[in-house]
């Protein structure tokens, strides 16, 4: 175990950590969140242009392709504060998007598309359906050959920033085999997209029917790794879920030491007191899984799959905990759309949901550590 | 002076063959698991031999000064050394209190004649070190202690009793809280702190049985036992605030501790061996997914322990709450320890219902007796409801209750 039980957090991390902080701090204050419950999109696009003009979009990205050549550590590093924040914006999926394309495009599509995802372009990843099984691999929807193209059927779900997207990754099954398709938004007829009411209202979720589109066999990615995307996607959420517990402790510890009953300062109740301490202590180890993931995940495949399924686990686990105590603790108000409590809770269900829950991967961990 | 890479890996490589050669086997008896559990003169006799030996080669005390008996060198060294004692999973150091809580603090605060009396002593295991801190009517309540020193010329005369204490039956030596004034404005201003002799007149260990059917501590009755002066550590009045800092050495908060290791450690992958062997519906138990679930989850929070302590070094990542890992290390630690305990004895089927002595008994009955040893972690030194409470109130800012 102590061999295998490291954290390298390296000078970039720590500068962009610092950035990102106080970015997300500023950008995404309370106010400015509930704002955007409301807006269009999930993030305004002067936001989402500074986001860029940083070069965030681009962390995980070459050099060659317009990138900084870092890995996704580097982008869970920067996650981590928005998710505290409840910063909403397609920065995973456009992130997930590049790494797909980059791990499993050609060269042409690489040179075509990741320049502009680091530029700014949004991509929106349509994996799940209606199923809502969390293995990717179990697809209904298809694409049939016919010469140089490609016709698609069947509908995804919970598509997020497809109001945004000038790129669509979509999975479906080819001859058998599970494959991922580049699509362009004017590949798709007029009524393709309906949002969906999904739980946490900062995002912008959509289902998308595929039926009739048609696009050239140039867009079939060489190959889908849908595992790795799995996986690259557990580590954002893993990041974006200990941020998010982070808040929630915080906000919750302000109530408990500004609100009194029977003389005291409800935090002083150890019946709130201890609680508190048993989601601090999730939130502890949550992040130190988080950030031993987000060192190995690009070091080693094997080791990188057991750690990023245990920080997602563990994320999963402790923000739930911490978002569930914190609507608890806050009594009537809690109960209230006024009350920040819920607005963290329903995002840690959104992400516990995504990709897999904690007994999920404890399911798969199982069999990599057990068997 | 900054040591090598190279130099530390020739000094693991050095240690872990000290270690292999030397390490004592099978005792043909029963080891405790931890310096709270020593019972018998044959596990004590044992266990201070061989902390004797480990000094003597050099591996224990290697940070502490050279002037009084200790190596002189770098942490890193002690460092190296104490994690081949835990990966060997050779014996404990029976002489806990002494290396690592009445030790450092002999060096962070004592006399230079104190210095040069315990220190090398404390390392040889020729002095045994015990602590007299709980009370039968204050354990929690620290600061309640009432044990009476009173002053009689350049004497001290103490009366009454402490309990719960480890190797009382074997101890040299105590710290010990004591109220040396009752007339003060809270009940903090009247202790002191003293560095007393245990084999003295009026000094009375009486053992206690533990619920495991062992011994292990005493009830250490004090009558008329006369202490010089000298014992004093930190001013007359003062002993709270060096109980306190006793404590941030005992939980670990303070660094600089001798070294070695304090009790035997656990490991979720023997419960998973475990697992394996043990049966359910005619299937071995690892099958079962709800164990399986189980164990993930044993192996998951060990592994985030280990990461916890990666990450305490790493400033940058603990900026929040800079105390909050090492505060919450003991805590989370222990109940972990108890409920692997736990989980491991009802693995076992109606086997379960079996302990130590039994011909048939799972692994010798040691789960079941760990279990039972486990809550020496979750009471003593502090207990786990006190552990959130101080969490709650110096990490999260949360309100003292009143
Ligand atoms: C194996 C073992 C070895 C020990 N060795 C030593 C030793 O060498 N020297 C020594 O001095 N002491 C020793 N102790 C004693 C130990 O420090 C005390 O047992 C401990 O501090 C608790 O005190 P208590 O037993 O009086 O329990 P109490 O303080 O009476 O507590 C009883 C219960 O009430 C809870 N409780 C008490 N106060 C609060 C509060 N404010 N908030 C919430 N819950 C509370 C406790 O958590 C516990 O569950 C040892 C104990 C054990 C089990």
């Amino acid at each position: 175990m102590s061999e295998q039980a490291d954290i390298i957090f390296t000078d970039e991390q720590q500068q962009l950590l610092e950035i990102a902080e106080i970015f997300s701090g500023n950008k995404s204050p309370m106010d400015a969140v509930r704002r955007q419950l409301e807006a269009e999109s999930s993030i305004a696009p002067e936001l989402w242009r500074e986001i860029a003009d940083l070069g965030w979009l681009g962390i995980a990205i070459p050099e060659e392709y317009g990138g900084s050549g870092l890995g996704l550590g580097e982008v869970a590093t920067i996650v981590e504060p928005m998710g505290r924040n409840l910063f909403s914006s397609p920065l995973i999926s456009t992130t997930l998007a590049a790494q797909a394309i980059l791990r499993g495009g050609g060269e042409q599509q690489k040179s075509q598309w990741l320049p502009r995802l680091a530029a700014g372009t949004v991509a929106a990843l349509a994996l799940t359906e209606a199923h809502g099984d969390w293995d990717l691999t179990n697809l209904t929807c298809s694409a049939t050959r016919d010469g140089d193209r490609l016709h698609l059927s069947g509908g995804k779900t919970f598509v997020t920033d497809a109001e945004m997207a000038d790129l669509f990754l979509i999975s479906v099954e080819l001859a058998g085999e599970p494959h991922v398709v580049l699509v362009e938004p004017s590949d798709f007829g007029a009524d393709a997209m309906h949002r969906e009411i999904v739980i946490d209202e900062s995002r912008r979720s959509h289902a998308l029917s595929l039926d009739g589109v048609s696009i050239h066999l140039d867009n079939l990615l060489p190959s889908a790794n849908l595992h790795r995307l799995h996986l690259a996607a557990c580590l954002l959420y893993a990041a974006e879920m200990c941020g998010g517990t982070a808040g929630v402790i915080n906000v919750t510890v302000d109530y408990l030491t500004t609100r009194r009953q029977f003389d005291h300062f409800i935090g002083a109740y150890q019946a709130l007191k201890h609680p508190m301490v048993d989601a601090l202590v999730g939130l502890e180890q949550a992040r130190s899984h988080l950030y031993h993931a987000a060192t190995v995940f690009d070091m080693n495949e094997g080791r990188g799959e057991v750690a990023v399924r245990m920080a997602k686990a563990q994320a999963a686990d402790a923000f739930a905990f911490a978002s569930d105590r914190a609507i608890q603790f806050h009594g009537a108000f809690g109960f209230t759309y006024e009350c920040d409590a819920q607005l963290y809770r329903r995002r840690a269900l959104w992400c516990e949901q995504q990709h897999g829950d904690g007994a999920h991967h404890r399911k798969h961990l199982a069999e990599l550590l057990l068997d | 002076m900054r040591i090598t890479d190279q130099e530390l890996n020739e000094f693991r490589a050095e240690v872990s063959a000290w270690l292999r050669d030397n390490a004592p086997g099978d005792p043909g008896f029963l080891l405790p698991q931890s310096f709270m559990e020593v019972g018998t003169d044959q596990q004590f006799d044992f266990l201070r031999d061989w902390q004797r030996k480990v000094y003597e080669a050099g591996y224990l005390g290697l940070a502490w000064p050279a002037e009084y008996g200790g190596g002189g060198e770098d942490q890193a060294l002690q460092d190296i050394a104490t994690a081949e004692m835990v990966r060997q999973n050779v014996p404990f150091m029976t002489n806990t209190i002494g290396l690592n809580w009445a030790g450092p603090l002999i060096l962070h605060m004592g006399s230079e004649a104190q210095k040069q009396a315990y220190i090398k002593r404390i390392l040889s295991a020729e002095d045994i070190w015990c602590q007299g801190f709980s009370e039968p009517d204050h354990g929690s309540d620290l600061g309640n202690a009432q044990l009476r020193a009173i002053r009689e010329g350049d004497e001290f005369v103490l009366n009454g009793s402490k309990i719960w204490t480890s190797l009382g039956a074997y101890a040299d030596f105590i710290i010990l809280l004591a109220r040396t004034d009752t007339q003060t404005n809270t009940k903090y201003e009247g202790l002191s702190y003293f560095l007393a002799p245990m084999k003295i007149a009026g000094v009375d260990p009486s053992p206690i049985k533990k619920l495991t059917g062992e011994h292990g501590f005493t009830q250490t009755f004090f009558n008329d036992a006369r202490i010089s002066e000298s014992c004093l550590i930190g001013e007359e009045g003062g002993g709270w605030q060096v109980a306190m800092k006793t404590l941030t050495f005992e939980r670990a908060v303070s660094g600089g501790q001798a070294g070695g290791v304090a009790s035997m450690t656990v490991s979720a992958r023997e419960v998973v061996e475990l697992a394996r062997h043990a049966l359910r519906d005619g299937r071995p138990a690892i099958q079962d997914p709800l164990v399986r679930d189980q164990l993930v989850s044993f192996l998951m929070e060990e592994r985030g322990m280990a990461l916890n302590n990666s990450r305490a070094k790493i400033p940058a990542l603990i900026s929040e709450r800079p105390a909050s890992i090492a505060l919450s290390r003991k805590l989370t630690g222990t109940e972990w320890r108890r409920r692997l305990n736990q989980f491991a004895v009802t693995l076992q089927g109606a086997n379960a219902s079996r302990y130590v002595g039994d011909d048939s008994a799972v692994d010798g009955g040691r789960w079941q007796r760990g279990y039972f040893q486990a809550f020496s972690g979750t009471i003593g030194g502090g207990t786990t409801q006190i552990q959130k409470n101080i969490v709650g109130e110096r990490v999260l800012g949360l309100p003292k209750q009143d």
